[in-house]
């Protein structure tokens, strides 16, 4: 059940080893609503905390095609519909020569579905967060991993999944205030 | 024999990535306290004001161009190009270093790399911000250079999609963009480190703004990297394709010397031996003044030596190829473009290209030099010469004397000319110091994945 007040339960470690194990261990025990913070990428982390399926390729290809799309839409309609010019006598429809922009507006699009659709799936910028209320946590920028349990998750008790984390022998426990 | 015998140079090729005995923390201690914690020295504040000033003047020289033209430089007809597109060549041609170190490198596993990533980065930015001067004050009326992009307008008029120059300008703008946003992506959990590191109120808050609540959880470390990684992908056909398309601005034209299929590669090989160089001459004093040889080893120093080794060798091959088509092609314009060069009057430049580019960085080969920054430094400033010298010959020698001899004529750069380069690398300069004060310029949370501790033990 969900406590008024609670977010969750944070335990910090001091490596990567022992975060991952932390966290497998969290996940046989059937908590479902859990994540890690940690200083860098680790390698399996995600799946560890039941990160299975990440839609970054696909938003990048979408914005890829939406701007190789209307790259070349582009300058076929300036080029042949809207003002159309005899170059040296070139057809209008001269494709080999919109093949550049083409390919530039692709990679631009592209490039910037990556960034802003990384930070919208991230669900940033987000100024504030309950985890920042825990003191130690500045370490999470440093040297330190954390293992959160949300109180949302329904195997979650203040009791229970305190003495859970406890028997994990992380470094701290905190609780993490809402 | 001395210790320089055999087995040590071999030692020496194996300097580690980064020395031993550090740990998350001290690696996390010892590249924001250059930031957050250490004083800000009179040789930077002397360095930064040297380098302001010449951004002053290179200000002054733009002013002076908007109010009387283009006739204030040594541009004339047959050379309507001058320094304005020497200088655009060739700084672009240094930001490509940049690309090649974050991106390329990233997706060839060269971990090396996560070292000088940050700053070469950071250098690309800057100089293709000193680049893109260029183009635009080069049009004459430069309040008028947003005519380059397609805007619904009142004339009803396009841009002239079968043109490179306009090929450049969605290869530049779109390189500046990619640029900014790899830069600044690689930036944001660094941000979030200077956040939680500073103890100054301000501080806290203009890196807690930037680092957009960055909190270094797995999902967003997992989406983080596959963005990353792709951005790299995206980066990389993309870097290629900047040179490639500015060779284009030459070899689509029939001027003699500009007409030829070797362009975009020896371009692009000379973009990155140039942006080598400009990385090597930056990172030597770098590692010194910030005492950075730990992150910054001599590895680096040696693989980035090999790379301009390689990519010179692939530039001396395009000239090759330039005197080989002047001869064989039959074509007696090409040839006397290649007479010209070797006898004209600008054979100086030439004959010093050919010392600069292709005769000095050969010494390159001896592992000794390689590992040495002074020899280092020395052999890339010579070849940042050179490489302007190419761009110099490529421009003016070629159009100066074309198919009409009634129409030769001679290029006399002026001061302005002379204010407004010598200006530009004093802003890059002036950014760098910037950059240098205000956010980490090595990537710490990449420097983290370097130290054995960052492997998960089964």
């Amino acid at each position: 059940m969900r406590r008024a007040g609670t977010y969750g339960f944070m335990a910090e470690f001091d490596s990567p080893t022992s975060l991952v194990a932390a966290a497998h261990r969290v996940q046989q025990a059937g908590y479902r609503k859990v994540d890690a913070y940690s200083p860098f990428p680790i390698e399996g982390l995600a799946e560890a905390v039941g990160f299975h399926r990440d839609e970054m390729p696909l938003v990048v290809l979408i914005g890829g095609l939406i701007g190789g799309i209307t790259g070349y839409a582009m300058q076929y309609w300036m080029s042949v519909i809207s003002y159309p010019i005899n170059v040296g006598g070139k057809p209008y429809h001269s494709w080999p020569a919109f093949i550049i922009v083409t390919f530039e507006m692709t990679i631009l699009f592209a490039g910037i579905s990556a960034v802003l659709g990384m930070l919208a799936l991230n669900g940033l910028p987000m100024p504030y967060h309950p985890v920042f209320n825990v003191p130690r946590f500045a370490f999470a920028t440093k040297d330190r991993f954390f293992l959160i349990v949300f109180s949302s998750d329904p195997k979650y008790s203040s009791i229970e999944t305190r003495r859970f984390l406890e028997s994990l022998s992380p470094r701290s426990i905190a609780e993490v205030p809402d | 024999m001395d210790e320089r015998t055999e087995p040590v140079t071999a030692e020496r090729e194996r300097a580690p990535v980064i020395e031993p005995g550090y740990t998350f923390g001290s690696v996390t201690d010892k590249i924001s306290s250059i930031v957050l914690t250490r004083p800000t020295s009179n040789g930077w504040f002397f360095g930064f004001g040297l380098a302001f000033l010449l951004t002053m003047m290179m200000l002054y020289a733009i002013g002076y161009l908007c109010v009387r033209g283009t006739g204030i430089w040594g541009v004339t007809i047959p050379i309507g190009w001058g320094f304005a597109i020497v200088n655009f060549v060739w700084w672009i041609g240094i930001g490509h270093a940049g690309t090649l170190i974050s991106a390329i490198l990233l997706l060839l596993r060269q971990s090396w790399r996560n070292s000088i990533n940050r700053f070469a980065e950071a250098m690309t930015l800057f100089a293709v911000a000193s680049a893109g001067i260029f183009p635009l004050i080069h049009v004459g009326r430069p309040w008028l250079a947003y005519w380059l992009f397609p805007y619904p307008n009142t004339m009803k008029v396009w841009p002239q999609f079968r043109s490179p120059l306009i090929w450049d300008v969605f290869a530049v703008s779109t390189y500046a963009t990619i640029s900014l946003l790899f830069w600044f992506i690689g930036l944001i959990p660094d941000l979030a480190t200077l956040r939680d590191r500073s103890t100054n109120h301000a501080s806290r808050i203009i890196y807690g703004i930037l680092a957009m609540g960055w909190r270094g959880s797995a999902r967003h470390w997992h989406r983080y990297e596959t963005a990353y990684l792709l951005l790299a992908g995206l980066a990389t056909p993309l870097v290629l394709s900047v040179h490639t398309v500015v060779s284009f601005d030459f070899a689509i034209g029939i001027v003699p010397g500009w007409h030829t299929t070797i362009f975009p590669p020896y371009f692009v090989a000379g973009a990155i031996y140039s942006g080598f160089a400009m990385v090597l001459m930056l990172s030597i004093p770098i590692r010194k003044i910030f005492q950075l040889e730990d992150f910054i080893t001599e590895r680096h120093l040696q693989n980035s030596a090999k790379v301009m080794l390689a990519t010179g060798l692939i530039v001396a091959y395009g000239y090759i190829i330039e005197g080989f088509m002047g001869w064989y092609s039959g074509n007696r314009y090409d040839g006397f473009t290649l007479w010209n060069r070797l006898h004209g009057p600008y054979a100086f430049f030439y004959y010093m290209l050919l010392i600069c580019n292709i005769v000095i960085p050969q010494v390159l080969w001896i592992p000794r030099l390689r590992s040495s920054p002074i020899w280092l430094f020395l052999v890339s400033g010579v070849v940042l010469v050179g490489m302007w010298l190419e761009r110099f010959i490529i421009v003016v020698v070629s159009l100066h004397r074309d198919f009409l001899t009634s129409s030769w004529g001679m290029y006399y750069p002026t001061r302005w000319d002379w204010m407004t380069y010598i200006g530009t690398i004093g802003m890059f300069l002036a950014a760098m110091f910037l950059f240098v004060r205000v956010l980490p310029m090595i990537s710490i949370f990449e420097m983290r994945t370097l130290l054995p501790e960052a492997e998960v033990k089964e």
